[in-house]
């Protein structure tokens, strides 16, 4: 498999190029097929089955320590970047699967993005360098910078408070701005699929509120996958949700994945509807 | 929508004070204090002036105010402020030293610091002529050179040391660090022989300023490796994270994420390296071995250096020896603590800056 | 309301994890390989470092054998050659006790000094002041020590003769100081006082804050604190410190060579100028040594490398296993 980007991406380089946005239908597909995750000898998630259209938003919600972040690393290979991670199952991006044979990692990175819980826009570098380090990063040529910096950070809300200051240094921004700058940086390589663990819940109110707005305007573009503790931000914001839970000393599994409102109005499993009503949690 | 509440006005925070009679107890108890000292001083003579006033003075304050501290308010509490006193003086006690050094550096050498010093050479100088004849030109060229060959030689092999220590967690990273411990903890005369055995008898180079540098580098090295390589390690662990999720090879991760963001760090990391070894005096004797006029060429011929110079100056029987020697050592102790203050210069703005 | 049912289904068996490839570009691996490299010079120095020692000392060792430790005199030129480092490796020993006995106490008041006593604002530019003390060279040291301390110390020196001459230990045969262990020991304990205070400081400041406070919530004083939590949590961490002062001591050459009068016996008399150290016999001998004598000399020095060898790396295990164990 070779570096050089392959097809569907090459529709992605148009875009660098400043050209007329094609009408691709947003986002990839993205499906899990009985995904373990394993760290040593503790496995954390077990036979996690999922499917994320293209296009959607999906939410994964459950209390803590049931394994949702060791998933949602799966799904873009950061989960073998710690020692004694090992991992089982599937993850088919658009028909492939990423941990296939001849797949490599950083290509598949490029296609399937991330934003964290903590704001991390790169410190040596301006806001707008910040936006196409992604593209630098990864040696994806970019003949129209400032267009480039323009249409992402419109895309992650942020152009108005930030567009005669492109050259300030990004760790001047406040902690919702800086998470938004790190979603311009993660738009601008055009993933196919955006996956965000849990990204407000290191910031304010407001903050979080821009950002749903974000996550709402881009969900046509890129589908998105959100980790979130916060049950109403996942009713606000997705499409679909899937409940984790893990029992004590057992791994983590999907109890009741669904279409959001269906989920929280009807929940088909008696654990479900004790954690929306917050009997537990 | 807007989630702002309405401005609330924020109290004032309330003082801590002393009531004034506690506030007089100590200034009492110590004017007491002196008085016994005095007679204590007569008493237990002969001490040598000035030192043996300040013990005494010092060693009747600490008894006379714990013994008034335990009739007043107990034992746990004068042992307290015996404990408070002690540790003070401990703290006092790291400071002290370090300014006599400086101003008894700066007063033996300043008569010596002339423009001759830093134009001319020991050559053509007997033993006798006054101070003001002749200078350390050679020394300085010769730190100067050796200084910078030891940084070229040490600076990358610590730099790429620490980044494998910071970025990998195989088996030799693990012996590594403990290795780099190890060296940091050969003496400086052991450096200098192990230099003199390999290079300049074994591979037959005779003594040069190269020489010099290679012990030096070995003595620089560690310290390099070892900052540097807490200083990636600081570099959060975000920023690593979000380069690998857009899709960055590791290389281009650590070349251009994680090292410009700890490159002030680095800075100081090299600067301190070479403060470090910049007054290093016991290897050279065996590896460049000092001479009186200029050599250029570090790679032949033995050079002088500036501990070189006012080491070997001091030693000598006559007044305008050392005099010149002290001249050598107030620029050396002066090029030192200034790149000293300079790497924590660089590391201050570092930490402040993005 | 049922009660809460977390039993998940009966488990299915877990799968076997997949071997996955991680993909390393070639980028990747030249720049893994590179940094090895680094690495491993450091393993290649420390090596040569031992080999060239050995290879140079190895005629004096086949002549002195195992009594190089334990003869008192030296004399590599002579016929029989007869020689031995032990009368300056307790020169060495004897100095570097006594720069221990100095910095010590300075050393761990100064630690608690800047992590228990000091305001913060006070702390920072003590603590940068210590580092300073470390940056002076060992040559500035021994110049200010010769010249300076030395005519001040000469009155105290006498003083402990007169009134502690029955420890034998203080006693001197003649009424000359000067150029003696003490003052050395003094000097090099100077010198050693910044690594040791920094590491304690370092050691104590991990004790944990939570044992601290309850100590002061139960009503403690603040050195009841100290002497009940901080000091005992940070008592093998303050011996690895001082073995790490050690280290440095045993190394030190030019003050001591500055100070002291060497001459080649041992000095019991530790306020009597004489005595001597194994670096300082090296760096004093090496100017005009024939063939023989500079073997004997380098197998000095190889003694020397192994004896602060061991002692450094004794010192960092027991400093690095306090901060690992106690951090839970």
């Amino acid at each position: 498999m070779t570096d050089i980007p392959t097809a569907d991406v090459r529709i992605d380089t148009a875009v660098l190029n400043g050209g007329p946005r094609p009408a691709i239908s947003g986002g990839g597909s993205l499906r899990a097929n009985g995904v373990t995750a394993w760290f040593g000898k503790h496995c954390i998630v077990a036979g996690v089955d999922m499917e994320m259209p293209a296009g959607s938003v999906t939410s994964i919600i459950g209390p803590s320590g049931c394994g949702k972040s060791t998933f949602i690393r799966t799904l873009n290979r950061m989960h073998e970047l710690i020692p004694t991670a090992a991992m089982a199952g599937e993850v088919i991006l658009d028909g492939q699967d990423i941990y296939g044979a001849g797949a490599r990692p950083a290509l598949m990175r490029l296609r399937i993005g991330m934003v964290f819980q903590k704001p991390n826009p790169f410190p040596t570098m301006s806001i707008g360098e910040n936006v196409l380090s992604g593209l630098k990063l990864a040696g994806i040529p970019c003949r129209n910078k400032a267009e480039m910096m323009e249409r992402n950070l419109i895309r992650a809300g942020l152009w108005s408070e930030v567009k005669d200051r492109l050259n300030a240094p990004a760790g001047a921004l406040s902690g919702g701005q800086q998470q938004r700058l790190c979603i311009a940086r993660s738009l601008a390589v055009s993933p196919r699929v955006l996956l965000m663990d849990e990204p407000c819940s290191a910031l304010d109110p407001s903050s979080t509120m821009r950002i749903e707005e974000t996550i709402r305007e881009i969900s046509h573009q890129v589908t998105i996958v959100i980790v979130t503790h916060n049950m109403q931000q996942a009713a606000r914001v997705s499409d679909y949700t899937a409940f984790f839970l893990a029992d004590k000393g057992d791994p983590g599994r999907i109890v009741e994945f669904g279409p959001t409102s269906e989920l929280f109005n009807a929940p088909n499993d008696p654990r479900t509807e004790d954690y929306i009503h917050g009997r537990f949690g | 929508m807007s989630i702002a509440t309405a401005p609330v006005e924020l109290p004032q925070p309330r003082k801590v004070r002393q009531s004034p009679k506690e506030l007089l107890e100590r200034p009492l108890a110590i004017l007491a204090v002196v008085g016994v000292a005095m007679a204590a001083i007569f008493a237990v003579t002969p001490l040598s002036g000035g030192l043996g006033w300040a013990i005494c003075t010092y060693a009747g304050f600490v008894g006379a105010d714990a013994y008034d501290n335990y009739r007043s308010h107990g034992k746990v509490v004068a042992k307290d402020r015996v404990a408070t006193v002690l540790v003070y003086t401990a703290g006092l006690c790291t400071i002290v030293p370090l300014i006599l050094i400086v101003i008894y550096v700066l007063k033996q050498g300043l008569g010596g610091i002339t423009k001759a010093f830093f134009t001319e050479t020991l050559e053509s100088v007997g033993p006798a002529d006054p101070a003001t004849v002749g200078g350390a030109k050679h020394a300085i060229i010769g730190t100067f050179e050796q200084v910078g060959l030891a940084t070229l030689l040490a600076t990358p092999l610590g730099l790429l040391t620490a980044v494998h220590l910071a970025e990998s967690r195989g088996r030799l990273a693990r012996v590594t660090r403990v290795l780099v411990d190890a060296m940091s903890g050969i003496p400086s005369i052991v450096a200098g022989l192990f230099i003199y055995t390999m290079f300049v008898l074994k591979f037959d180079q005779g003594f040069s300023g190269l020489a010099a540098a290679m012990a030096l580098a070995v003595l620089m090295l560690p310290t390099v490796a070892r900052t540097a390589e807490e200083v990636i390690k600081l570099v959060p662990d975000g920023l690593r994270e979000s380069s690998l999720a857009l899709g960055a090879p590791q290389w281009k991760t650590v070349t251009k994420i994680v090292l410009p963001a700890a490159r002030s760090g680095l800075v100081t990391a090299t600067v301190l390296g070479v403060s470090r070894i910049a007054g290093e005096t016991a290897p050279l004797l065996m590896t460049s071995f000092g001479s009186d006029g200029v050599n250029t060429n570090p790679l032949h011929g033995a050079q002088s250096s500036l501990p070189l110079f006012a080491f070997q100056r001091v030693r000598a029987a006559l007044p305008t020896q050392i005099a010149r020697g002290w001249a050598g050592a107030l620029v050396l102790i002066l090029l030192v603590l200034a790149l000293f203050t300079i790497a924590r210069a660089v590391a201050a703005r570092g930490r402040k800056g993005p | 309301m049922h009660d809460v049912d977390l039993l998940i289904e009966p488990a299915r068996p877990l799968p076997e994890p997949r071997v996955i490839d991680p993909g390393l570009t070639v980028g990747d691996r030249a720049f893994r390989a590179l940094s090895a490299a680094g690495a491993s010079s450091v393993l290649v120095i420390l090596g040569l470092v031992a080999i060239f020692l050995f290879v140079d000392a190895s005629p004096a060792i086949k002549t002195a054998g195992f009594k190089f430790l334990t003869t008192f005199e030296w004399d590599p030129d002579g016929l029989p050659a007869h020689f031995g480092i032990a009368a300056v490796m307790f020169g060495t020993t004897m100095i570097a006790v006594i720069a221990l006995v100095v910095a010590m106490p300075i050393a761990v008041g100064s630690a608690l000094f800047v992590n228990e006593y000091a305001p913060a604002r006070l702390g920072r530019p003590l603590v940068a002041l210590l580092d300073l003390l470390a940056a002076v060279p060992s040559l500035i040291y021994g110049m200010w020590g010769l010249y300076y301390l030395q005519p001040h110390l000469m009155g105290s020196s006498r003083w402990l003769t007169d009134h502690l001459g029955f420890i034998p230990f203080f006693r001197t045969t003649r009424p000359v100081f000067g150029s003696s262990m003490f003052i050395a020991g003094i000097v090099v304990g100077l010198m050693v006082l910044p690594i040791v205070a920094s590491v304690t400081r370092e050691v104590l400041s991990q004790a944990p804050r939570g044992v601290c406070e309850a100590a002061l919530a139960l009503g403690g004083s603040r050195w009841g604190m100290i002497r009940s939590v901080i000091l005992p949590f940070g008592r093998s961490g303050i011996v690895g410190a001082a073995m790490l002062g050690l280290g440095r001591a045993l190394g030190e050459t030019i003050a001591i060579a500055l100070i002291l009068s060497f001459n080649f016996r041992i000095q019991t008399q530790v306020l009597a100028p004489g005595g001597g150290s194994v670096a300082g016999l090296i760096a004093n001998n090496f100017g005009e040594a024939g063939e023989a004598q500079r073997h004997a000399l380098v197998a000095a020095g190889l003694a020397l490398f192994v004896i602060t060898l061991i002692v450094n790396t004794v010192a960092r295990l027991i400093v690095n296993k306090t901060s690992k164990g106690k951090m839970e």
